[in-house]
């Protein structure tokens, strides 16, 4: 489903990638974990299409198209979505309002017929239930004065309501009670299927308790320097990441 | 033969008496005397340069050089058609036209106000409730002080008049048109606008300023309101000029005791615009609500002086004013918050955003607040920005296209301001004419 080879990046001219290698395959589910500034984040923004991110070698193919070139909406309609770290609060713009927008721009793209405003709103309902959302929710601005708990369950509310093929969580489980970190990987969990595939960012191992990765990978300066099942996890947990 | 006035001083004072020999021969006597008390005002004014405090970021030259002159072909050219172009769709008001400052009746919609209600062209009433015009006219919008109003208050012709007797809540809004056209000439037009609301009544009034060609013209502006005791008004102001005109506006009002009002600046024409927003807070337990946008594009200059005067206790005002500035325009929002000596208890706050969307777009915001009295509360804020990019990027990475995405936020920062207009349908006629002034703003290219 996805492939990175050799991917190289730069912000202002430091890099930051240096050689980032990882195949994920349908129904896989890989998880990245590594210390502060390993490049966690990075690979997240620009597998979403990042501008200020400089692919300068390598490449990423997404379902054996190469993705570079693509623009982050075509390659969200392709079917990659981002849970931010920080997702991004929009003063004015009603939750409902983006959903519905980006729902419809994906089903353009795939010449379907946009969804009418009673569909969504039943689809919208059926999946706040299950994640415990309040459905005033909906109306509030996206994510403007919302609680961090709140904002990381609205980053999966959007991903079930968008259904993509491939879903990259950017830590959100950091900051997280633990109420909230297990509504957020039954989100998580109650995708994963045969055709979709996650990687899922950390730093910690304790998401990994409830998300249970098929492979896990330790990412330190830019690449990935080590990877394995799920037991590596519990052998970071215990030596942390000063022996790589 | 036409009035023609070369852009010098003189010549503004010395057409005065040939302005009052051709079309003011049937006027009182009053308000010939006011016109000559006026012009003597603007006589040892002048128009304001850069070196007035007041007048610092806004350039009058081009003004100065200017000739313009008083219009004469009367209201041919503007068809009812025209006129119902310019309306809101769904609307039930009253309507009241102007071509180049003087009253349409035969394109005007007056109907019944309703008992005790009047609303006429402001001749009409001078004709004809001489006393109670008197009574207000000019005691607001001080002419000794204010070229601009001296100006207008020398040469008005007509303008709209509203007066809602106590305790009476007038539902409909009024619609008052003013359409300027080309007569081969740049025109000096000035409309005089007079509301008058009485204690514990209401009322809605939109001034709407539209030009039926891009021509070149000079228009000054002066709108006076008294807001009763415990009276309620919604006051709009909705400018849409020719993008060569020269715009001068003062909305001056007059709130007393527990009085409330709602001003709704709308600026997208003109070449140089200056809106001069001024209530004065007389009376215990006001409140003002001060609501602005402004568009620029091109080389229009648009300057916004707001100046709120809270000279009784316990009165709340709030200003907020958003611009958005394309190409090389210019704005300016200067917020001045005079709290008066005795003023205790006042709670006024300032917020003014502005978003550019070119590199050589340019905004001066200058907050001011001038406060004899320790017992207040005021606070202002500014913030001058580029739209957004990590909000961009956040919808893009949802699949809505960056076109979009830039029309999504930037219609979630006009309507911070349009979204408090309580007359459904001309916000909804707004937010459509700004959304088609955004789509033409990005029309090049996939919006990026």
């Amino acid at each position: 489903m996805l492939e990175v080879k050799n991917l190289h990046v730069q912000v202002d001219d430091k890099e930051i990638l240096k050689g980032m290698d990882i195949t994920v395959a349908p129904g896989e589910v890989h998880s990245i974990m590594g210390p502060n500034g390993s490049g966690k984040s990075t690979l997240a923004q620009v597998l979403a299409g990042r501008e200020t991110y400089e692919v300068t070698e390598g490449e990423i193919t997404f379902q054996g198209k190469d993705i570079l070139d693509l623009e982050p909406e075509e390659r969200a309609c392709e079917g990659i979505f981002l849970a931010f770290q920080y997702p991004v609060e929009i003063p004015g713009v009603a939750n409902t309002y983006l959903l519905r927008e980006a729902l419809n721009a994906k089903r353009e793209y795939r010449d379907e017929k946009p969804l009418k405003h009673v569909e969504f709103g039943k689809l919208a309902k059926e999946k706040m239930k299950a994640l415990g959302i309040d459905e005033d929710l909906l109306k509030r601005s996206v994510n403007a004065g919302f609680s961090g708990g709140e904002k990381k369950r609205n980053e999966i509310f959007q991903m079930q309501i968008l259904e993509p093929t491939l879903a990259v969580l950017d830590e959100t489980d950091s900051g997280l009670d633990i109420d909230a970190l297990k509504i957020v990987a039954n989100g998580v969990n109650s995708m994963r299927d045969s055709g979709r595939s996650f990687i899922v960012i950390t730093h910690y191992q304790r998401l990994l308790n409830y998300i249970v990765p098929d492979f896990v990978h330790v990412m330190v300066d830019g690449k990935i320097v080590r990877s394995g099942g799920k037991e590596l996890a519990h052998e970071l947990e215990e030596k942390g990441y000063a022996g790589f | 033969m036409a009035i023609v006035f070369d852009g010098t001083r003189e010549s503004y004072v010395e057409g005065l008496s040939e302005f009052l020999d051709s079309g003011q021969k049937d006027a009182p006597e009053w308000v010939t005397t006011l016109r000559r008390e006026a012009i003597s005002g603007f006589a040892k004014l002048g128009f304001p340069t850069l070196s007035d405090e007041e007048w610092r970021f806004t350039n009058l030259e081009a003004l100065r050089r200017g000739s313009f002159s008083i219009a004469e072909n009367g209201i041919s050219g503007v068809s009812r058609k025209s006129v119902n172009s310019y309306g809101f769709p769904g609307l039930d008001c009253l309507r009241l036209v102007f071509v180049n400052g003087r009253f349409a009746s035969s394109l005007s919609d007056t109907g019944d106000a309703g008992e005790g209600i009047l609303v006429k062209s402001l001749s009409e009433a001078i004709s004809e409730q001489g006393d109670l015009v008197k009574d207000h006219l000019a005691r607001y919008a001080d002419y000794e002080k204010d070229a601009f109003i001296s100006l207008n208050t020398s040469y008005f012709e007509d303008g709209v008049f509203v007066y809602v007797p106590d305790g009476t809540v007038f539902e409909k809004p009024v619609h008052v048109l003013h359409v300027s056209t080309d007569e081969g000439r740049p025109l000096f037009i000035n409309p005089r606008n007079l509301i008058i609301v009485g204690q514990s009544s209401a009322a809605k009034v939109i001034e709407h300023y539209v030009s039926a060609s891009q021509s070149v013209y000079f228009s000054n502006v002066v709108t006076e309101v008294v807001c009763g005791e415990n009276a309620n008004l919604e006051h709009y102001r909705l400018e849409f000029e020719s993008q060569k005109a020269f715009n001068f506006t003062t909305l001056r009002v007059n709130q007393q005791k527990n009085s409330n009002i709602a001003s709704h600046s709308v600026l997208r024409g003109g070449a140089i615009v200056r809106n001069n927003v001024h209530p004065v807070l007389g009376g215990e337990g006001c409140n003002s609500d001060i609501y602005g946008l402004f568009m620029s594009e091109g080389r229009q200059h648009m300057d916004n002086f707001m100046r709120v005067e809270h000279a009784s206790p316990h009165c709340d005002s709030r200003q907020f004013y958003n611009g958005v500035l394309d190409d090389r325009s210019k704005g300016v929002f200067h917020g001045r918050i005079l709290v008066h000596e005795g003023a205790e208890k006042t709670d006024a706050k300032q917020t003014n955003r502005n978003l550019l969307l070119s590199d050589t777009a340019q905004i001066d915001t200058k907050p001011q607040l001038e406060i004899y009295n320790d017992d207040v509360k005021c606070t202002h804020g500014a913030t001058i920005g580029q739209m957004d990019e990590e909000a961009l990027f956040y919808l893009c990475s949802r699949g809505i296209p960056m076109r979009k995405a830039k029309i999504i936020m930037l219609r979630a920062f006009t309507n911070e301001t349009l979204e408090h207009m309580s007359i459904d349908p001309v916000r909804e006629t707004l937010e459509r004419a700004v959304m088609k002034w955004f789509e033409q703003r990005l029309e090049n290219g996939d919006g990026r």
